[in-house]
């Protein structure tokens, strides 16, 4: 009983899920559509990608079994660290401008963030890796 | 590349990251997932470098060697740490993230024309704010995740400090930091954005500090979710799609393990913050000492038991992680299975130290995750087993959680193991469990105690099994 149940609220979570991924996908299209040309503040279709995407999660989340609980933990620390791309942007910027220092403060600031982020994307995929391939099936 | 064209790339990534978390809802599809995840990551990736590449050979250089060091490291760790120091190593990446969301915010802030938010003197009033309540939360996730990886990893104690007027510290910490952003949003000053990251590294101290061992995996589960706000703070900072979804995962995804952990333990989200429990009491010396007599048993009773059993449930708790049983006991369980026992595993939400880390600890034994169970899966079974086989857990067993209203773990969801027929306990010697509280069920008529080290203790049972 209890088994059936729980089986139909994932059923019904992932398309709800499912749902609100297409309408994240709609929202960033007209996002888009907006910044080149709409007078709407960009921050205001951030906003509403970001609250959509909240909803995401919650619905997403809600349907990982607990028994990959910590799988989604390191997974979850190893994707938050698409952070990367703004050390990306912080080590790569122009620092030939002499007298201004600030740039050259950005790349040793980007390069650490870079060294960072990258033990936690290649550690994070590799521990949740190692851990899935763990759990076997009975037989 | 141009600048739609990125977005949509992200976008996709975003997308990904989403199908990653989407394949843990079961062990079948959960590797795909992982390789959606690596996907993604390698798409944000390569579209940040081709959208905007770095500027010169010497910034190649930075980017392939910041990637070499990172990756090598991480490489390194995922695979040499060992899966009882999982909370640890989660603790220590949340630590990361918080520190490279400080430093990129950093670096928006002394190179803005790089992130497209305007020039030195003249950023974005929006950016600024977005720019310092990210670093703030990754200054309060950094801290706080060293100090919960101090205290998991036993190089600090486990014990609640509880420093005096420490709510009042904290409000005006907080306060200061609201503060501190309000001066940075006008003036954009260098020092008030530095002055926001110290105040936000003190709290992330104080916050932690005060939160006792058995909390922990609260705390692992609620840094978490600060990882990914923080992460969020610096995609609406740059203005990219895909760290805004993974940020919102994330910090969702966090929250609602904080959530999970606080209903097994039977805590309020606010009384775990607010800290003070969970220290480990001295056991025994507080209150009377107990003396009733209790049933005693060795091996060869309990294989004798077990051997004859239809049905056997096996409770594992983190003592048997820290006493390395894992494998001795699959061996039992294999051994009993021969035998024509039906052998099941239940798992109480807390087991471990971290949410799932006992699955994790069962599946690196070869035990099979269809015969692993969570605690509402399983909890009616206990009235139909010979034998539940308790071993290195004893809270989550307690069943003065439900009758005594005095009890600190009273309203705590438990393991009905008191009405299997026959209750094989495992435990050291009499002290009481992580929450110093007594078990009643060691003093029931079907319950026998085996005192010993869970690892020695377990060899024994299969020894005797052999025979």
């Amino acid at each position: 009983m209890a088994n059936e149940a729980s089986k139909q609220f994932v059923d019904a979570v992932t398309a709800a899920a499912q749902n609100y991924a297409d309408t994240l996908s709609a929202a960033a299209g007209s996002a888009a559509h907006a910044a080149s040309g709409g007078a709407i503040d960009p921050f205001v279709f951030r906003l509403a990608i970001f609250v959509m995407a909240v909803f995401v999660g919650y619905y997403v989340v809600w349907s990982v079994t607990p028994a990959l609980h910590t799988p989604l933990m390191s997974v979850t620390n190893a994707i938050s660290s698409v952070i990367v791309v703004g050390a990306l942007l912080s080590v790569g910027v122009d620092a030939s401008t002499p007298g201004d220092d600030g740039p050259l403060w950005a790349r040793i600031f980007g390069f650490i963030a870079l060294i960072l982020a990258c033990v936690n994307i290649f550690g994070g995929f590799l521990v949740t890796e190692r851990m899935l391939s763990m759990y076997k099936k009975k037989g | 590349m141009n600048a739609n064209l990125a977005a949509l790339l992200y976008l996709v990534s975003g997308i990904l990251f989403i199908l990653s978390l989407r394949g843990l809802s079961s062990p079948a599809s959960s590797r795909q997932g992982n390789l959606f995840g690596m996907i993604g990551m390698a798409i944000a990736v390569v579209t940040t470098l081709a959208y905007k590449a770095p500027s010169g050979l010497s910034a190649w250089v930075l980017v392939i060697l910041g990637i070499a060091i990172g990756g090598g490291i991480g490489a390194w760790r995922a695979r040499t740490v060992k899966m009882t120091d999982m909370p640890q190593l989660v603790a220590f990446f949340h630590a990361l993230v918080g520190l490279a969301a400080v430093l990129v915010a950093a670096g928006a802030l002394y190179a803005p024309q790089a992130f497209g938010i305007g020039s030195v003197g003249a950023i974005h009033g929006a950016s600024l704010v977005e720019m310092s309540l990210g670093a703030a939360i990754g200054a309060i996730t950094f801290t706080g995740s060293i100090i919960a990886f101090a205290k998991l990893d036993g190089r600090m104690s486990g014990k609640p400090i509880l420093l005096p007027q420490r709510h009042a510290i904290n409000i005006a910490l907080a306060a200061a930091a609201v503060i501190l952003i309000g001066i940075f949003m006008a003036t954009e000053s260098h020092v008030a954005f530095w002055l926001i990251v110290l105040a936000a590294f003190a709290l992330g101290v104080l916050l932690i500090v005060p939160i006792g061992g058995a909390d922990m995996p609260v705390v692992v589960s609620m840094l978490n979710s600060y990882s990914g706000w923080a992460a969020a703070g610096i995609g609406f900072t740059l203005g990219n799609l895909a760290l805004i979804i993974t940020g919102a995962l994330v910090g969702s995804s966090g929250a609602i393990l904080s959530y999970i952990m606080c209903k097994g333990m039977n805590r309020s989200f606010i009384s775990v913050i607010l800290g003070g429990f969970g220290g480990e009491t001295d056991a025994g010396a507080a209150g009377a000492v107990e003396t009733r007599p209790v049933k005693q048993g060795s091996a060869e009773d309990a294989a004798y038991i077990m051997k004859n059993a239809g049905k056997v449930i096996i409770v594992p708790g983190y003592g048997m992680a820290v006493a390395q049983a894992q494998h001795a006991l699959r061996e039992m369980a294999d051994l009993l299975k021969k035998e024509g026992v039906d052998v099941s595993y239940a798992i109480h939400p807390v087991a471990g130290r971290m949410p799932g880390h006992m699955n994790v600890l069962l599946a690196e034994a070869n035990v099979p995750y269809d015969e692993v169970f969570e605690l509402e899966d399983i909890n009616s079974e206990f009235a139909q087993a010979d034998v539940a086989f308790v071993i290195g857990a004893n809270d989550v067993t307690n069943p003065s959680a439900k009758t005594d209203p005095k009890s600190p773990i009273f309203g705590m969801p438990i393991l009905d193991v008191e009405k299997a027929k026959t209750v094989l306990f495992i435990k050291r010697g009499m002290g009481s469990g992580y929450a110093g509280v007594e078990n009643e069920l060691f003093f029931k008529d079907n319950t026998m105690m085996l005192f010993a080290d869970a690892k020695k203790m377990v060899e024994n049972i299969v020894k005797a099994l052999g025979h």
